[in-house]
């Protein structure tokens, strides 16, 4: 087991990280023109005029960007540099495109607002972000909530069946209504499993790493070890059957997986999940026949492009994409209202539409960075509850992307998720603004200068030299 | 646990390299694959929100798109929408005809020729707009063509084209009926399908271009396919001596055919000239029915028939001259019946290669393609398709068809103080329909400036006043006059 003290006493122990927050300025000025930038574009695209208000929006923007650079320089010093401006770039691109998006909806005489409450959603998201940096000075009290989050995190995905404030939309039952509000209770639920998955896996690992026997090569886990992996199938197994969403099952069954195996080095573990996932799917492709009709659809979209409610969305998308090319239409010049909820789910194949393969690309390497910043957390992580955090926030992060743009442009078949930062929904831009914040958390706490007791370090930082550091 | 890290990042990497190569396949390799999709309709309706190209007959726009403000940027308009119909075609979101259909990819601006348009306005992020289309037509000898057609007793059917006979150009192509392309343009989709609907079931056939459209058989005006074989068969010349008389007996069949006026053509004997003149059946059945179907057919097709040659326009009907027909029949095809159908279109040709030295010049109706700043960007150069007659042939039947129009049959399209060459015809299909009266002429005869065809189908004209002479002769005579005094 490579413990925390191994890598203290290793040869890293003399390197220090820099805080580069000049360096996270500089990016956030970059992502700041993107965001602005593509808001102009759209207005000059659509309307052939500079948008009236871009210098508010401009301010807001760049006011709530400044904030969380504030905030991060003063509660989360040593984070990692890179992961705001990857956040600001994305959050900004795709509120502009949802100003294209509204813009189009107006001429066709509906009346949206996305870009205006999707506005109302960031500031949300990022005054959450501020209070999680300022509220959690370190992740690892976290680890205290292990079974609370854990069975908050199962309650939020069982809400959406409770009759009164559950709400079949669009054929997913995925969302309840509270108070007026439209929540997906999955976006949060992911955020709480990965807290209560570290932390009960940071607990167990060694039972569930060192006893089992090994078959062929591949060291296979104890039967009584199996509980866990089983109720966590069991979950993704009704999600997939009963809320007909392929995408959070594999989701939250991955995210599981990914986390056992990280916790306890041993492969096998994926052997067993992977079987059990592929035989769920395998029965459920059998038995349901909703299951199949997708598969179906995918294999072979053209064939249903006619069929309303089936593949004419997937199909429009690939047209709009294929249409775009290498460089796209160019903002506003494109005819993304012919796939439907291109502005959620399909967001993407808008941005590809008018912006090109370049743009999509570019969006791929974006969340691509973004989960390499998350596992490097997670490598220099000095603590296993952090590490295993920061890996199941990454690899949410890698699945969802993965199974979302995957599914719009044909790679897997096609699910319901947001695509992070870009589509519409407040649940999905709250919940990963919080994400962020968590991985900046654990970051600032990796890249901090291990605590000595050499007292000449204490001034700069005495808030956090007196706290107590687990080393275990 | 860092070593299971970097095999999950690893894997998240596998996951990122195929969203990327798939997306690369999907929207580079896929790309024009999935803009060819018929169920696209980005493409049209990209085109139909764009700034298209105007249409250019002179320095008259006859189409062209204005900003609308409707879900749709532009909207099409026709200036002289029926007179123009059958050369613009219509441009609709459902389609396209005529030159909106063939020359769509410069009007659309999609053209590689506007590539340096088309990157100036995705620099300066401007809609892209469409080039022009300069055409031959004269507006002159199309106004002269379709007030022609327009005056025709009731509700005629009929078609004109004209030809410069050194170059192809189209001069003038005129149809009727014909249609407003204005309501195809409309952007009330429902409005166009009716309009659509209620064209398709019209039996006059309103939407057919009938200069290129309707092969109908040319009766007498073949008479000059006939006579270039005999000439240039090398055994006649206009003075040759040739059979007239009351009848002709069909070979193999007890059948006589007579004059159209059941006289003698002025004798048993008279000359080739005469016989042209008077249009003499007698002389061109026993001519056809000399040479045989073999040397007919060759001539028809040195001339264009049997394949079609215009490809600026859609729906060009292919002229045709069998060759598999048997002596009766080859017999009849001298006078332009049996099995023979030509296009307006194609009769022009005829009377432009014998006008043009025997030298056969592929129509054309785009002169040049210009970029929205009216810059040329291309220009059709003249093309000779075959040598049909030689020079010698060519002037012998000028010589001919002077005389037809000096104190022939062709009296309706004398100019004065300019020498005419010109031929009627009147065909008959079956007995129960009125017959076609055709008209093919060129002028000046020294130094032709323009080759005319004209086709009237039906015509609330009598029975017994229809003569190629009468109905076609003033229309003829017009547009000859139209370019000749520009």
């Amino acid at each position: 087991m490579s413990q925390t003290g191994n890598l203290m006493a290793g040869p890293l122990m003399t390197f220090v990280h820099r805080r580069r927050r000049g360096a996270e300025l500089f990016l956030l000025v970059l992502a700041l023109a993107v965001g602005i930038g593509a808001y102009a574009a759209v207005g000059l695209g659509v309307e052939g005029v500079v948008p009236a208000d871009l210098v508010g929006y401009g301010g807001w923007l760049t006011g709530l960007i400044v904030a969380a650079h504030i905030t991060v320089r003063l509660v989360a010093p040593y984070a990692d540099p890179v992961l705001l401006p990857l956040v600001a770039a994305l959050n900004g691109l795709g509120l502009a495109v949802l100003r294209r998006l509204d813009l189009t909806y107006e001429t066709l005489g509906q009346s949206h607002t996305f870009a205006r409450q999707q506005l109302t959603w960031m500031t949300v998201g990022v005054i959450l972000f501020i209070a999680t940096l300022f509220l959690l000075r370190d992740h690892r009290s976290l680890q205290r909530l292990t079974y609370t989050s854990g069975l908050a995190g199962i309650v939020l995905l069982i809400l959406p069946f409770v009759p009164v404030i559950g709400r079949d939309i669009n054929g997913a039952n995925i969302w309840i209504r509270v108070a007026g509000f439209s929540l997906q209770p999955g976006e949060v639920a992911k955020v709480l499993l990965v807290v209560a998955f570290s932390g009960y896996l940071v607990l167990h690992r060694d039972a569930l790493a060192l006893a089992g026997r090994r078959v062929v090569f591949v060291d296979l886990p104890r039967g009584r070890d199996l509980g866990p992996i089983l109720a966590m199938f069991g979950v993704s197994m009704m999600i997939l059957v009963l809320q007909n969403d392929l995408g959070s099952s594999l989701l939250f069954f991955g995210l599981f997986l990914a986390m056992l195996y990280v916790a306890t080095e041993r492969p096998g573990w994926l052997v067993v999940g992977g079987l059990m996932f592929a035989g769920g799917a395998l029965a459920a492709y059998t038995f349901v026949g909703n299951v199949q009709r997708r598969f179906d659809i995918w294999l072979h979209p053209m064939d249903y492009y006619t069929d309303p409610g089936t593949s004419f969305q997937p199909v429009e998308a690939m047209f709009g994409m294929g249409w775009g090319g290498l460089i796209g239409r160019g903002l506003g010049n494109g005819f993304p209202e012919r796939v439907p909820f291109a502005y959620s789910d399909f967001i993407l194949s808008t941005i590809g539409e008018e912006l090109g393969l370049t743009a999509v690309m570019a969006i791929v390497l974006c969340y691509g960075l973004i989960v390499e910043r998350a596992l490097r957390i997670a490598l220099i992580s000095r603590d296993g509850f952090g590490k295993l955090m920061a890996v199941g926030l990454g690899a949410i992060f890698a699945l969802q992307v993965f199974v979302v743009i995957g599914g719009v442009t044909g790679l897997i078949p096609l699910t319901g998720l947001t695509t992070p930062f870009l589509s519409y929904g407040g649940s999905s831009l709250v919940a990963n603004w919080v994400v962020i914040a968590l991985l900046l958390r654990i970051s600032d706490q990796a890249r901090r200068p291990a605590p000595r007791l050499d007292p000449v370090d204490d001034d700069e930082v005495d808030s956090e030299s007196t706290q107590v550091v687990k080393l275990r | 646990m860092n070593k299971p890290i970097r095999v999950v990042s690893v894997f998240c990497l596998v996951l990122f390299m195929a969203l990327l190569v798939n997306a690369t396949y999907l929207m580079y390799v896929r790309s024009d694959d999935l803009s060819k999709d018929p169920r696209n309709r980005r493409i049209i309706t990209a085109t139909f929100s764009r700034e298209r190209g105007a249409i250019l007959v002179g320095k008259d726009v006859i189409a062209r798109s204005v900003p609308s403000d409707d879900q749709y940027k532009f909207q099409r308009v026709y200036s002289q929408p029926f007179k123009y119909a059958p050369i613009t075609g219509y441009f609709s979101w459902f389609g396209q005809t005529g030159v909106e259909r063939s020359q769509n990819s410069v009007l659309a601006g999609d053209d590689s020729r506007l590539f340096v348009t088309r990157l100036v306005d995705m620099l300066s992020n401007g809609d892209p707009k469409g080039g022009n289309v300069q055409l031959t037509v004269n507006a002159a000898a199309q106004d002269a063509a379709w007030e022609g057609l327009e005056n025709l007793p009731g509700d005629a059917q009929g078609a004109v084209v004209a030809l410069e006979p050194t170059t192809g150009r189209v001069l003038a192509m005129a149809s009727t009926p014909t249609f407003d392309p204005n309501n195809f343009a409309s952007h009330d989709f429902g409005e166009v399908k009716d309009v659509s609907d209620r064209l398709n079931a019209d039996e006059r056939d309103p939407l057919i271009n009938r200069a290129i459209g309707t092969t109908l058989p040319p009766g007498s005006t073949f008479k000059l396919v006939t006579a270039a074989a005999a000439i240039e068969s090398g055994n006649y010349d206009a003075d040759s001596m040739v059979p007239g008389g009351y009848k002709f007996k069909l070979p193999q069949s007890s059948t006589e055919i007579s004059n159209h006026d059941g006289g003698n053509c002025g004798g048993n004997r008279i000359t080739m000239t005469q016989a042209m003149e008077v249009s003499c059946n007698v002389t061109f059945l026993s001519l056809a029915n000399e040479l045989g179907t073999e040397a007919m057919a060759d001539q028809a097709e040195a001339f264009g028939f049997n394949s079609t040659s215009l490809e600026d326009l859609g729906g060009q009907a292919s002229s045709l001259y069998p060759r598999d027909m048997d002596p009766p029949q080859t017999a009849m095809s001298g006078i332009g019946q049996s099995n023979v159908t030509a296009t307006p279109l194609q009769m022009a040709m005829v009377a432009a290669a014998i006008a043009n030295d025997g030298d056969v010049m592929r129509p054309y109706i785009v002169d040049e393609v210009r970029a929205p700043n009216l810059s040329v960007l291309a220009r059709t150069d003249p093309q000779s398709i075959s040598k049909a007659i030689s020079s010698s042939t060519a002037e012998e039947l000028t010589k001919m068809l002077v005389a037809t129009v000096d104190e022939g049959t062709a009296t309706p399209a004398q100019i004065p103080n300019v020498e005419v060459a010109g031929k009627t015809g009147t065909a008959q299909s079956t007995p129960e329909r009125p017959p076609y009266a055709w008209f093919v002429s060129f002028a000046p005869a020294n130094d032709p400036k323009v080759a005319v065809a004209v086709l009237v189908q039906s015509s609330d004209t009598s029975r017994d006043e229809i003569a190629g002479g009468r109905l076609g002769g003033p229309i003829a005579k017009a547009i000859m006059e139209a370019v000749i005094n520009r």
